[in-house]
């Protein structure tokens, strides 16, 4: 079935259509229709679930920790603020193993406070260990939900789908909704093997001594390396199953492209429009979309980039003192591999500012150049800051 | 009640904990297990009891728990009660087993939260009036006048405990009770009642603490029965915020046999202790007063 829906809608219909059996919500702009949107299906009983109006986003990330302590699909939504206020049970989520999925709308942080688009709020929580995908469009986060749910339940590691502020939460696009029953089929329900079970009763989370944590902490990182290859898997299925493909990465015109533009989020779709363009000005350029950041797909990036002279990352985010976050990974991917790729990082569209097909050709002609209209700031560039 | 049919080999806080010789906090678990059974999740933040359980593997306590953070108790616990309703097993009492640092300061947010909500948990807060397990830390539960290592002799703890209880009731809670490890009979049909009304029940419970304290492990029950005699700390229950009852009218005692039996409050002036006990007569006044003089006696 067809329909038009907004990204957060799409969110919320997403949760339905994977049965969690658990929500907590909390509000905040841009993602509150997802939450009203499940307030309204669970309350009118097109899915049994128990909804938790909590007080605070740190709350409703250690509610959905108790709900998947208990072996019960759990599920939020939240943004920016939201997400930074989650910070340490986000950590709690991913070390205690639960599959939580929870959708993030990508929104600047302040001060000043600005509702917009940047993806430094779940950027700044990478190193939490949950595994991250950034969607490019609205039927993207309709389906990476629920492809989420069946790479965390099978690795026991939490999702947190990404969508963009405005671009994603807040735009409608026509979209296939998939069948309930194809869903149901592609997504059995949860049973973990631990849980919180009275008939077996066990301790979770104790104090362990330095040798038992550091053998945790391996196990986790040996899993999470590996979410690469099982996100794919999922997907491959995924795409039988529904027809739609949502892989690690998304390539165009990478194989004879001499400059390859690498970005996240939606911003790779006017990348793409700009290698359209490029390619009709007669430059060699190609596109790369990361749609998983965490774990980050070292292997299928080294492998797109070998032979390229240029490369360009648009960063909607900075580590301050640093460069934009992704220009770092892909430079830490990068290094030993292709010693003589060049990397240019920008800083393009923070806190809301559209990037464009037209933006990203000034950046390419700024990268060819040596000159144009970034302004360079230790290993970065950036556009649209006042002179 | 007959506590000598309570065994050993029944318990459910098995023999081993980490917690300090005379430790109240390890009393205040074993009475509730005792009444809550084997169909109990416990929730335990950062805090003494989740040094107490064990050090992993090991665990003392043979009830499905989970250590989770500071601040979180009734946030998770709210959680687990939902994933388990979710799932038909609405029979399971979750219990949320706080101290007072992680009830009355870094826990209260997610505590209103589910009192507001009046989720279906039993929150207990094992109250030995500082952070112990941090070392001995001021918390909002400390009382007036009282050294910790955050409140030194050069600058002893100013402020009255807070009124964790009169918080609750003003929730509108269907059951609050306050308790003590000195008087398990009370405690336990506490506990009880408390398990047979569905929402938020809330319980504060006073265990003495002998590290924190300063008084000879074996003072444990000593000291904190002399908190209830003096009035310090009442034991009185709250049905949906509105019906107080007190359950103990004790002849009034001076302060000075509890606080003197203590090396925590050594360090008060005269002058701080008429202050002291001026508080204990007017909140025990108004306590009577709420309760109408209703005795509810066990």
């Amino acid at each position: 079935m067809k329909k038009v829906m907004m990204g957060t809608e799409a969110a919320a219909l997403a949760a339905k259509l994977a049965r969690v059996q658990v929500v907590s919500a909390y509000p905040i702009t841009p993602q509150t229709v997802t939450v009203e949107e499940l307030a309204e299906i669970i309350g009118r009983g097109d899915l049994e679930a128990k909804y938790i109006n909590v007080e605070s986003e740190h709350s409703a990330m250690a509610s959905c920790i108790g709900a998947a302590a208990t072996g019960a699909r759990a599920f939020t939504a939240t943004s920016s603020q939201g997400l930074a206020l989650m910070h340490e049970v986000l950590h709690y989520a991913s070390g205690a193993r639960m599959p939580i999925v929870m959708v993030n709308a990508n929104r600047a942080l302040t001060p000043p406070w600005n509702l917009y688009c940047d993806h430094t709020d779940s950027l700044s929580q990478r190193d939490t260990g949950w595994i991250q995908y950034y969607c490019a469009d609205v039927q993207d986060v309709m389906d990476s939900v629920i492809i989420g749910y069946r790479v965390a339940e099978s690795v026991l590691l939490p999702v947190m789908i990404n969508l963009d502020a405005f671009y994603l939460t807040h735009t409608s696009e026509l979209l296939e909704i998939p069948d309930q029953k194809e869903v149901d089929d592609f997504l059995p329900p949860y049973h973990p093997s631990e849980k919180l079970d009275v008939d077996d009763p066990r301790t979770f989370g104790n104090v362990c001594g330095s040798d038992l944590y550091s053998s945790f902490k391996f196990n986790r990182h040996k899993t999470m390396l590996n979410v690469v290859d099982r996100w794919n898997e999922a997907a491959a299925e995924f795409e039988l199953k529904f027809g739609r493909r949502h892989e690690v990465i998304e390539k165009k015109h990478t194989e004879d492209a001499d400059i390859l533009i690498i970005g996240i989020g939606t911003a790779s779709g006017a990348i793409s429009l700009s290698v359209d363009q490029l390619r009709h000005e007669g430059i060699a350029a190609g596109s790369l979309r990361l749609s998983m950041i965490r774990p980050f797909p070292v292997r299928f990036l080294q492998e797109a980039v070998g032979g390229k002279s240029k490369i360009i990352v648009v960063d909607r985010d900075v580590s301050f003192g640093a460069e934009g976050i992704i220009a770092q990974e892909v430079k830490a991917a990068l290094f030993g591999a292709s010693s003589d790729v060049e990397v240019h990082g920008f800083v393009s569209g923070i806190g809301g500012n559209d990037i464009t097909a037209d933006s990203i050709v000034q950046l390419v002609r700024q990268t060819i150049s040596g000159s144009g209209m970034a302004v360079q700031a230790g290993n970065s560039l950036w556009t649209e800051v006042l002179p | 009640m007959n506590l000598n049919s309570v065994h050993m080999e029944n318990d459910l806080l098995k023999p081993g904990h980490f917690g300090c010789p005379g430790c109240g906090a390890a009393l205040a678990m074993k009475y509730t297990l005792d009444v809550l059974g084997e169909n109990t999740i416990v929730v335990m933040p950062a805090g003494c009891w989740s040094t107490l359980i064990g050090i992993y593997p090991y665990s003392c306590l043979s009830v499905p728990v989970i250590s989770v953070a500071f601040e979180t108790t009734a946030a998770t616990a709210a959680g687990i009660k939902a994933g388990l309703e979710a799932q038909g097993k609405s029979e399971t009492t979750v219990l949320a087993w706080a101290g007072d640092g992680g009830t009355f300061d870094i826990g209260f947010q997610a505590l209103s939260g589910a009192a507001e909500r009046n989720d279906d948990i039993l929150y207990i807060c094992y109250d030995n009036e500082a952070y112990m397990n941090t070392g001995i830390q001021r918390s909002s539960a400390t009382p007036s006048g009282c050294w910790t290592t955050t409140s030194p002799v050069s600058a002893l703890k100013p402020q009255k405990k807070k009124n964790i209880m009169g918080i609750m009731a003003a929730h509108g809670v269907p059951y609050a009770a306050s308790a003590s490890i000195s008087d398990p009979q009370d405690l336990k049909a506490k506990v009880k009642k408390a398990m047979s009304i569905k929402g938020t029940r809330f319980i504060h419970l006073l265990a003495s603490c002998p590290t924190g304290w300063r008084h000879a492990p074996e003072l444990t029950i000593e000291v904190a029965r002399q908190a209830i005699k003096s009035r310090i700390f009442p034991l009185y229950e709250i049905e949906d915020g509105e019906k107080w009852l007190l359950n103990a009218m004790p002849e009034k005692e001076s302060i000075e046999s509890y606080l003197n039996a203590q090396g925590r409050f050594k360090n008060m002036t005269p002058d701080m202790m008429a202050a002291f006990q001026e508080n204990v007569d007017a909140d025990w006044n108004k306590l009577v007063n709420k309760c109408q003089g209703a005795l509810n006696a066990r």
